[in-house]
Parts: C-alpha cells; sequence; structure tokens
C-alpha cells in the first residue's frame, strides 16, 4: 500500500518556475500528439506543419501577428483581474461590447469626422464599453456576493445575443442586401494596416503600450500594490484600510476596457462592421485566458504568451484544411495545453511524495 | 469488558521537513490512570497524540496495546482500537444540532432515520455520567464547555477506554474547567485512560496521576505527580529556572489617548459581542484585557481599528472622534493594530517581505510619491526593521510566507510600532514565540509605553498581563467585570471575575 503526500514547496525559484512552464508545455504537445494520433494523423507531422505554417512562412507570420493583437490585449487586462483574484471569464463579452460601442460612434459621428478625432474616439468608447461590461460583475460580486465565474460567463451570452439582435434588426445595414450585419463603417473610421497584411498597427502600437503601462501600475504604484495584497489576501487588505470596492470596480474597469479596446481593433482593423458575434471573435476572450496564465500574470510575459498562442490559431486553422481534421482542433489543442499548464503549476507550488509501508508498524 | 488494559509507544519518531517534532519517545499507559503530558507550544504533544490516533504516520517506533503490536493508520482504526480524541478545536459542526453531530460520528447509525436509534443511548449515557446535554439545540448555540461535551460523548460511545484531550481547558472558563475534572475523575474511577495534555501546571498536578514532561520533541522528565512539585516540573518543561527580567518602573501617566464611550458591537452572527463597554487609555499606559477566549476581545479590537462596526456608542483618539471610520483614517490618526490573527490579517503570504513591511504605510508620503511606490526607500526601511528587531530573515525580496510564525509575528510588531503610534492595539502579540522571542516582544512594548505610547494589550497570558499593564480589565460575555490597578489585591479573584461571578463595577 502507498499514499501519495502532498508539503507546500518552499522557495520558488524564478528558472524552477520558468521550466516548469516549459516542460508542461511539452508534455501538453505530448497529449496532443495521441489526439493527432486517434485522428489517423501522424502527431510530428501535424505538430510541426502548426509551427511552419504560423512562423515559418511570410504569410502565416502577418496572420499570427494579427491574431496576437486581440489576444495580447485581452490578456495583458486579464492578467489584471486573476492577479486580484478575480476570475474574468467574461473577456468573450467586454469584447463585444467593445466592438459594439466602437461601430455606434464609427456609424454615427464618422460621415463628418476625420480619421484622427473619429479613431481616438471610438477607442477611448470600446474601452468604456468594455469596461462597463467588466463593472457590472464586479458590484454583483462586491455588493451581494455573485460568483464572478458564473456572472461574466454568462454576460458573454448575453453581450452576444444583444448583438445578434441588433444586427438582424434595428441595426440591419441598407447596404447588406437583407443579409445580417450593420453598414459598413465610412472610410475614415478604418484603421490603416502594413500592406499585403492585415495587421492593424494602431491597435498593435496600443497594445504594447497598455502592456508597458499595466506593468509599471502592477509593479511600481500604490493602486498596484493594493491590487497584489487585495489578490494575495483580501483580510489583509480590510486590515490595511485598502478599499476594496473601488481596488475591484477599478481593476475589472481596466480588464474589461482592454477587451474592449481589442474589439475595437477587430472591427475597425479587419470586419470593417458589426456582424455575427462568432465571427467578430473567434473565442479570443477565452483563449486570452491561457494567454495570461502562460504568462504568469506578468503584462509583459503576455506579449511572448500571446504570439505564441496566436501561432497555435493560424497554424490550427492551416492544418485543419491541409490535413482534413475537424474544426474543433484547435479548441481541443488549447484546452489541453491549459491543462497541463494549470497542472504545471500544481506541481510547481506542492511537494509530491509518494509514501510506500511505513518500517515497524506492520 | 475493556479493550484496552495497557498502552504502550515504543521509540516513536517523527520528523517534519527534517526538524524532529518527536524523537524516540516512550510512553506507558495503565487502565484507571490520567496521564499528564506537558510542554509549551512546540514541544511536540500534538504530534504524538496524532500519531496515536493515526492523524499522522511515525516514521519509526510501535504502538503495542496489551502487549500486542498494532498498527493504526487511520483514525478510523484508532476509534476501533478503543481510542478517542477530543481535539483543541472542536470538530463538530456548527449548523447541525447536538443529536445530528453525534450520530454523524457513531459507528452503528443506521442508514434511515439516525436519530430516533441513538437519542435513548446517548441519553443513557449522559445520566450515567452525570453531564446533562440538550439533544435538539444547534451547536453555534452552546458554549464551549458544552461543545467539548458533545465531543466526549462521541468518543465514549465509540467505545473509546482511551481518551486524549488536547489542551481541553484552554477555551473553558475556571468554572467549567471544574466540572470537566469531576467528569475525567469519573472516568478514571470506572477503569478508563485519559492523556491529558496541557501546559498549566494546576490542572496538571490536580489532576494528573502522572506526568511526562516533553522539550522540543523529547522526553524530560516522566514523574509521579505526588512525588513532584510544580517548580521542578516548570523547570524541566522551560529547561531553566523561571525569572521574569523584565522591570517595569512606574511611570507618570499622560493625557488620555483612546477614549472608548459605551459602545455596542454585533459579532459575526449578529448577536452582541460587546454591551456597553467604556474605558480610557492615557499616555505612557498599558491596559491589559484578560479573560478567556471569545468574550469579545476580538471585537473589541477590530471595532476600535475600524475593521468591524460599532452599532453604538463613540471611540475617539485624543478626541478626534474616530468611531466607524475607514480603518486607513484610524491609522492616519495613530493607531498601529497588531492582529490576533496574523496570517490572515497581518500579512499576504505571496508578496516579498517589504511588501509586507509597508502594508498599512504604502499610501504614506515616506514611501510614496503621488501615485508611485518608492521602493528604495521601502528597501530600506524594510532592512532597518529586520535589523531593529531582530527577524531571522532571508533576502529581503523573498515571499514572506517562507518565514517561521515568530519572525512574522516580529516583522508585524515592528511594522506597527515602527511608525510611533500614539495608541497601539496588540492582541496577543506573543502567542505561540519561543521564550526568547516572547520576551524581546515584551521589552519593546515596555519601551512604546515609555516613549510615552498608550497601549490596549489582549492575551490570554495572565502572567503576560500582570507583568506589562499599569490597569487590567476582565471581559466576560461583552462587558467588563472590573477594571483595576495592576497592584490591586482584589485580583487574586481574577479567575472568578473571567468566569463571571465576580464584578468590581
Amino acid at each position: 500500500m502507498f499514499k501519495i503526500k502532498i508539503n507546500d514547496r518552499e522557495n520558488i525559484t524564478k528558472t524552477r518556475s520558468l521550466m516548469t512552464n516549459i516542460f508542461s508545455l511539452g508534455a501538453g504537445l505530448v497529449a496532443i500528439g495521441f489526439l493527432f494520433l486517434a485522428c489517423k494523423v501522424n502527431p510530428f507531422f501535424a505538430i510541426s506543419a502548426i509551427f511552419a505554417d504560423s512562423f515559418g512562412t511570410l504569410y502565416g507570420l502577418k496572420e499570427t501577428i494579427t491574431k496576437a493583437i486581440p489576444l495580447i490585449l485581452i490578456g495583458t487586462g486579464l492578467t489584471f483581474a486573476f492577479r486580484a483574484k478575480f476570475w474574468n471569464i467574461g473577456a468573450e463579452g467586454q469584447l463585444l461590447m467593445g466592438a459594439l460601442f466602437g461601430t455606434w460612434t464609427a456609424l454615427t459621428f464618422g460621415e463628418s469626422l476625420p480619421g484622427f478625432i473619429i479613431i481616438p474616439m471610438m477607442f477611448i468608447a470600446g474601452f468604456i464599453g468594455g469596461s462597463i461590461c467588466g463593472i457590472i460583475p464586479a458590484i454583483l460580486k462586491i455588493k451581494y456576493s455573485i460568483n464572478e465565474v458564473i456572472s461574466t460567463l454568462m454576460l458573454n451570452y448575453i453581450c452576444a445575443e444583444f448583438i445578434t439582435m441588433l444586427i438582424v434588426g434595428p441595426w440591419k445595414g441598407s447596404e447588406r442586401f437583407g443579409f445580417p450585419g450593420t453598414n459598413n463603417l465610412p472610410a475614415s473610421a478604418i484603421l490603416n494596416v502594413i500592406p499585403e497584411s492585415r495587421i492593424h498597427y494602431a491597435t498593435l502600437f496600443i497594445t504594447i503600450v497598455f502592456a508597458a503601462i499595466l506593468c509599471v501600475i502592477v509593479y511600481k504604484t500604490k493602486f498596484g500594490y493594493e491590487v497584489r495584497v487585495v489578490g494575495e489576501n483580501p483580510d489583509a487588505g480590510k486590515y490595511a484600510g485598502i478599499n476594496f470596492f473601488r481596488t475591484t470596480v477599478l481593476v475589472m474597469m481596466i480588464s474589461g476596457g482592454a477587451a474592449g479596446l481589442a474589439g475595437v481593433g477587430e472591427i475597425a482593423g479587419i470586419h470593417h462592421y458589426l456582424g455575427y458575434p462568432a465571427s467578430i471573435s473567434s473565442g479570443y476572450g477565452f483563449t486570452a485566458i491561457i494567454v495570461a496564465w502562460l504568462a504568469k500574470l506578468n503584462p509583459l510575459y503576455a506579449i511572448v504568451s500571446g504570439i505564441f498562442f496566436a501561432g497555435i490559431l493560424v497554424g490550427g486553422d492551416a492544418i485543419q484544411i491541409s490535413l482534413g481534421l475537424p474544426a474543433a482542433t484547435v479548441q481541443i489543442v488549447n484546452g489541453i495545453l491549459l491543462f497541463f499548464l494549470i497542472m504545471g503549476d500544481f506541481f510547481l507550488k506542492n511537494k509530491l511524495r509518494i509514501q510506500t509501508r511505513i518500517q515497524g508498524i506492520q | 469488558m475493556r479493550k484496552i488494559k495497557n498502552l504502550e509507544m515504543k521509540n516513536i519518531s517523527k520528523s517534519f521537513h527534517s526538524v524532529f517534532a518527536n524523537k524516540n519517545l516512550n510512553l506507558k499507559i495503565n487502565s484507571g490512570e490520567i496521564l499528564g503530558l506537558l510542554g509549551e507550544n512546540g514541544a511536540g504533544k500534538t504530534t504524538l497524540m496524532n500519531i496515536l490516533y493515526g492523524l499522522y504516520q511515525p516514521d519509526s517506533g510501535e504502538i503495542k496495546i496489551n502487549n500486542k503490536t498494532i498498527k493504526i493508520n487511520s483514525p478510523l482504526s484508532s476509534i476501533e482500537h478503543g481510542i478517542g480524541m477530543v481535539h483543541q478545536h472542536f470538530m463538530l459542526i456548527q449548523n447541525h444540532s447536538v443529536i445530528e453531530n453525534i450520530a454523524l460520528g457513531y459507528k452503528d447509525t443506521p442508514f434511515f432515520f439516525p436519530k430516533l436509534k441513538i437519542k435513548k443511548k446517548v441519553l443513557e449515557f449522559s445520566k450515567k455520567f452525570n453531564f446533562p446535554v440538550e439533544l435538539s439545540k444547534k451547536v453555534w448555540q452552546l458554549s464551549a464547555g458544552e461543545q467539548q461535551r458533545i465531543e466526549i460523548i462521541k468518543a465514549l460511545l465509540n467505545g473509546a477506554d482511551l481518551l486524549i484531550l488536547d489542551e481541553p481547558t484552554s477555551v473553558l472558563t475556571p468554572q467549567e474547567a471544574k466540572e470537566l475534572f469531576k467528569i475525567l475523575n469519573d472516568m478514571k474511577s470506572r477503569g478508563h485512560m485519559i492523556i491529558f495534555i496541557s501546559h498549566k501546571l494546576n490542572e496538571i498536578m490536580g489532576l494528573c496521576d502522572r506526568v511526562i514532561v516533553l522539550r522540543k520533541g523529547e522526553i524530560i522528565g516522566d514523574a509521579e505527580t505526588n512525588k513532584t512539585d510544580k517548580k521542578s516540573l516548570a523547570k524541566m518543561m522551560i529547561g531553566r529556572e523561571v525569572v521574569f527580567n523584565i522591570k517595569k518602573d512606574k511611570i507618570q501617566t499622560g493625557k488620555p489617548v483612546l477614549n472608548v464611550d459605551n459602545i455596542s458591537v454585533l459579532d459575526d452572527k449578529d448577536r452582541y459581542a460587546l454591551k456597553n463597554i467604556s474605558f480610557t487609555i492615557h499616555e505612557n499606559e498599558i491596559l491589559g484585557v484578560a479573560g478567556v477566549a471569545g468574550n469579545g476581545q476580538k471585537e473589541l479590537a477590530e471595532a476600535i481599528t475600524g475593521i468591524r462596526k460599532i452599532s453604538t456608542g463613540c471611540v475617539t483618539i485624543k478626541g478626534k472622534n474616530i468611531t466607524n471610520i475607514s480603518p486607513r483614517k484610524i491609522f492616519d490618526q495613530g493607531v498601529s493594530h497588531v492582529p490576533e490573527e496574523r496570517i490572515k490579517f497581518g500579512i499576504a503570504p505571496g508578496l516579498f517581505l517589504y511588501d509586507n513591511a509597508i502594508l498599512k504605510q504604502h499610501h504614506l508620503g515616506k514611501y510614496s510619491k503621488k501615485s508611485f511606490l518608492q521602493y528604495d526607500k521601502i528597501k530600506a526601511h524594510t532592512k532597518n526593521l529586520i535589523k531593529k528587531f531582530n527577524v531571522a530573515a532571508p533576502p529581503i525580496n523573498t515571499e514572506i510566507r517562507n518565514l517561521s510564525g515568530g519572525n512574522i509575528q516580529k516583522l508585524i510588531l515592528g511594522r506597527e510600532i515602527s511608525e510611533e503610534p500614539s495608541l497601539l492595539v496588540a492582541s496577543h502579540p506573543t502567542y505561540g514565540l519561543d521564550v526568547g522571542a516572547t520576551q524581546y516582544l515584551r521589552e519593546q512594548l515596555l519601551e512604546r509605553r515609555k516613549l510615552g505610547g498608550a497601549i490596549l494589550l489582549f492575551s490570554e497570558d495572565l502572567d503576560e498581563i500582570f507583568e506589562l499593564c499599569d490597569k487590567i480589565a476582565i471581559i466576560f460575555e461583552g462587558k467588563f467585570t472590573a477594571i483595576l490597578d495592576a497592584d490591586d489585591k482584589r485580583l487574586s479573584d481574577i479567575g472568578l471575575m473571567m468566569a463571571g461571578s465576580l464584578e468590581y463595577v
């Protein structure tokens, strides 16, 4: 008979933490390999094809950066919420709300205003849209102790259905020939892209700046300090006189706002009109959860992990077509990687010892 | 027929993180005997008993019952062998009734209608040992003494011949303790054996037949209680003569600092934890609050520091009203707080040492400029604290969770005192610390008093109260039964005041 003993691990070094992450990703890839085997595809070929497609070709690289923009933007926002131990699963809905607010701003004021005025207006509106969607669960949690996982998750569906209602109803555009969707944004409201690509560099710039600012906020400011204390130990926060309500609401304003900015970027940079929710975002709000986790909740690391997961999205799309795999493959790949990352975290924080029969006592 | 006539633990060793909690311990107990286990906090008493109860497995050694070696690998097998344990913290479900709690732990509880069947049995039991219980009451409505009785009944119902009691009197009033001893003596005369864990000498001497003294995981002494005395036991326990080195000078007190006027405060269950309490503390004065845990001490500390709402009444600091303003504003008025549950309230475990060194002060001008923290100043402050308050600490950019409890406590006390507060609210500042650290912290408190600070000290350790305080308030069920000067002769009856049977108001 043997037993598994779990003890806290003391002194977690940076190297150990990094190695654990790398090892977890590796183990995750092995597990994914078995998935490919089950689909009768050579796993080595499939996995190398994912990365060859996303990072090995110029077209793939450009697409990877395009998809990394929303992932990094949302992911950095999520690192902040998760650091405050606020489990924001609602970034998808916050992105959609940002897209909605941005689209409305563009369609309402865009005709008469030049780009350098309307585009900042759209981003501000998008930030506000995402914030509202983020603040609601924060208030519900603090005032009425409603679990934020449930409320943020459910708000995703509310936001998605609300947009669907608008685009088949009151907002249906006259240029769409009866198909659902708003009219195209006016030309002044559309973001420029790097030629021969879909990289809307204005959003890319916002993304990098946002990650840098957030990094400073978390590690250098009083507010960031309060967020870290509240996240580590809410009771200590109360004891230290930190205003819990203010902290949580501000955190979710920033986290939701980041997703809202990403929503504006997707509309103004790629789609140019508000269509079905599933076409605006291919699950960026959920994939960004893994991005934040792999980044160990550090906003700057989220840039790297965002690019990594964007690569998987792009490469995954490519092998779906070339190898004839089902459409859900990418989601499964992402899910497996998240599982292994969380497991790795467990092994990082705990020491496991297998105990066999004890000497002396039969 | 008794299952256990005698029990023996032989050469038991157990270590945690390569530190011995128990080292080659031998223990023997016979039917009809009460064995005392004496030792300071952390001497290894509880570890040894957890091994006997099957919660821990020893690294080496064996357990014999009736001279036969047995294996105890879980509490369940321990119960089957006739061993029962009453933990220091009761293992009862607060929202369930007494009978439901008993049924839950009873081995022969039927699947259907569990309560009906065992009701008769329980009543028989309580009659036999002569302790009344109200079966339909919910556990949270019971006093600590009543809850303890439920735990004892649970163990006896399961056929325990050997009963282990882990610091059973720490939650009881002196009167309740007396009743417990009566029950235990009665059980002894019926042939039960009892292992009684305590660090209170009076109880050991009064109740036990034999006593084993533990220190740092090893047995230091094993004696019949009628052949030894308190003084030699205390010497064994602490490893040297008990000398109180701290000398307190008489100091003329200054102006009033804290004035509490007729406050009432609710506890977590919306019952009154404090009823119409009033007192004043002056500069250069330490007011100690003595009492059995859970009589409103925690709520009083939280109400003054702003963590808990005050229902009625008024609190002022140097004439400024601080009733129900935010903890930060109260701190800014010069009130520091060493919280009772230091790990729960006092630190953010995953943050660095230097982050925790400014937990309440990060908003102050000396550590921040506008919105930004000034980490160079914070780190210098932390190093200073560590040096001044003897914190045995690794580098300051280690997560504070890696420090020992004593060092965390020193850091918290240092953090709070270094602000030179007009009022320091200190709850059990030396609880669980070793002798050296205790002495050091007490000196620091006296130093603060000398420098003009007012201190409100909560402690369950009466020695500490007598040693440090100028005035002593005794709290019972949310009221002060007396506030007396520390040299008042009437304090010889402090036990009665703590139990609420004597008042000088």
